[in-house]
């Protein structure tokens, strides 16, 4: 590992840098629209604002534990083998999250099933190991994780809230939408509910940023 | 030190595998007990769905020793037996159904006696085969051990939005007053194709594109009641 990277300069806990690791990610270097990672389970999970949600937190979980653990023996790991390491680590995490909720949520954790085990897949989470943990300190590692955590969340969520509300006429598992609206002729968007209608949510999602933040836009 | 050595990265490798394998081991084991509980949990709330009962995780315990009043365990002849030490709690359907080292006379049919102050029902467990997986579910009858009160249905991987919907209400709701003898003949209830009719106390108007999954769930239900045919006889002549 190159000494180089790591400059001993005394910094405060949130220095300018390490706010930014935190608020890039929510914007202007969002994992979602910007780096486009993590988009499949961003089109498989946000039928419901309630998976939405914990699937955030799951990834919340093992995004901090794994930048956490990778950084601190990331001069101990054999650049030769550190892609299967990271999975070693973050599948041994993901597995730990699935017990937990099987043992503590359990009806949310039936409701997610096979999306827990594919967090291991989730581009992010490799993704930010490589970048970020191997070859940053702990702390930075951790508020890394946290801000691409939480971009990833907050994209998720406001998919999910869309597509709940007009795809089910409900958040959060309560119905919104009255009765009466539909007896007067209203109807559930079920098209909502079908993966392609998440991927033109996070569509428009990239295009309101895009138009709102100029430097965001490719010259090509 | 140089990481990059084989001996080091096969050292490197065995001690992160060693210690992730007892991490997981421990969380497992030290989780169980929490995660069997869930899952009696949630057959007892399936066992009361069936009745019309909707109890919380914290609560269905209590309503389950509240409302069941009797457990009973019938051989494959309908035959009510007694094993020691098995309860018709213990007995899991689908693990039962799936066996296929298990002899016709080793298998079990719990029988749940069900009673508040509008009288008794009976709820019967049932497992069988949809499209992809395992169904199952447990119906329940009026105290005549002939028309249907209520059901509930689940599935492990049926399609989304077809099979799938065997658990929803609007299926389960269909099965309510159905009845599954026709004068003192056994016919069960049969699930029908959609557009064909289906008013007959017997028939169950099926779901469009799930036709497999609900021909599994008649398929179940047929065999599963089959055995109980001659307990529901005897015993509900015998209370007439």
């Amino acid at each position: 590992m190159s000494e180089t990277a790591e400059v001993k300069v005394k910094e405060p806990l949130f220095s300018k840098k390490n706010k930014k690791l935190l608020t890039d990610p929510l914007n202007d270097d969002n994992p979602i629209t910007i780096q486009v990672l993590g988009i499949c389970s961003a089109l498989a999970i946000t039928v419901q604002v309630k998976q939405a949600f914990v699937m955030s937190v799951s990834v919340l979980a093992v995004m901090i534990f794994s930048n956490l653990i990778v950084s601190l023996i990331r001069n101990l790991i054999p650049s030769r083998v550190r892609i299967i390491v990271q999975l070693v680590i973050v599948a041994a995490l993901v597995i730990l999250v699935d017990q937990i909720l099987k043992a503590f949520v359990y009806d949310v954790s039936k409701q997610l099933s096979v999306f827990v085990g594919l967090i291991i897949t989730n581009c992010i989470i490799m993704g930010r190991l490589e970048a970020f943990a191997l070859a940053n300190k702990p702390f930075p590692s951790i508020l890394d994780a946290i801000g691409n955590a939480a971009g990833y969340a907050w994209i998720l969520i406001v998919v999910a809230i869309f597509r709940e509300f007009f795809g089910s006429g409900k958040l959060w598992g309560f119905q919104i939408i009255p009765q009466s609206f539909y007896e007067f002729g209203y109807f559930n968007n079920g098209l909502m509910i079908l993966p392609p209608m998440a991927l033109i949510t996070v569509g428009i999602i990239i295009w309101v940023q895009r138009s709102r933040n100029t430097k965001l836009i490719e010259s090509n | 030190m140089d990481v990059n050595k084989n001996s080091y990265i096969f050292g490197f490798s065995a001690v992160l595998v060693i210690v992730v394998a007892a991490v997981l081991s421990f969380a497992a084991e030290s989780l169980k007990p929490m995660q069997t509980e869930n899952v009696r949990i949630e057959k007892m709330q399936n066992i009361l769905t069936s009745v019309g009962i909707s109890a919380t995780p914290a609560e269905a315990g209590e309503l389950f020793d509240q409302y069941i009043i009797d457990q009973k365990l019938l051989s494959n002849k309908g035959t009510v037996v007694d094993k020691d030490g098995l309860t018709a709690f213990d007995i899991d359907a689908v693990k039962q159904y799936k066996d296929k080292n298990l002899s016709p006379e080793e298998k079990f049919y719990p029988l749940f006696t069900f009673q508040n102050e509008e009288g008794k029902k009976y709820i019967v467990p049932m497992a069988g085969k949809g499209l992809w997986g395992p169904i199952w579910g447990y119906v329940a009858f009026a105290e005549d051990m002939n028309t249907i009160v209520g059901s509930t249905f689940d599935h492990k991987s049926e399609t989304p939005g077809l099979g799938a919907e065997i658990k929803e209400d609007f299926f389960t709701q269909k099965f309510i007053g159905k009845t599954i003898f026709e004068g003192n003949e056994f016919v069960s209830v049969e699930i029908v194709k959609g557009g064909q009719p289906w008013d007959s106390p017997h028939k169950v108007d099926g779901i469009s594109g799930g036709t497999i999954t609900s021909v599994g769930v008649g398929e179940m239900m047929e065999r599963t009641l089959g055995v109980y045919v001659p307990y529901f006889k005897n015993t509900s002549k015998a209370s007439l």
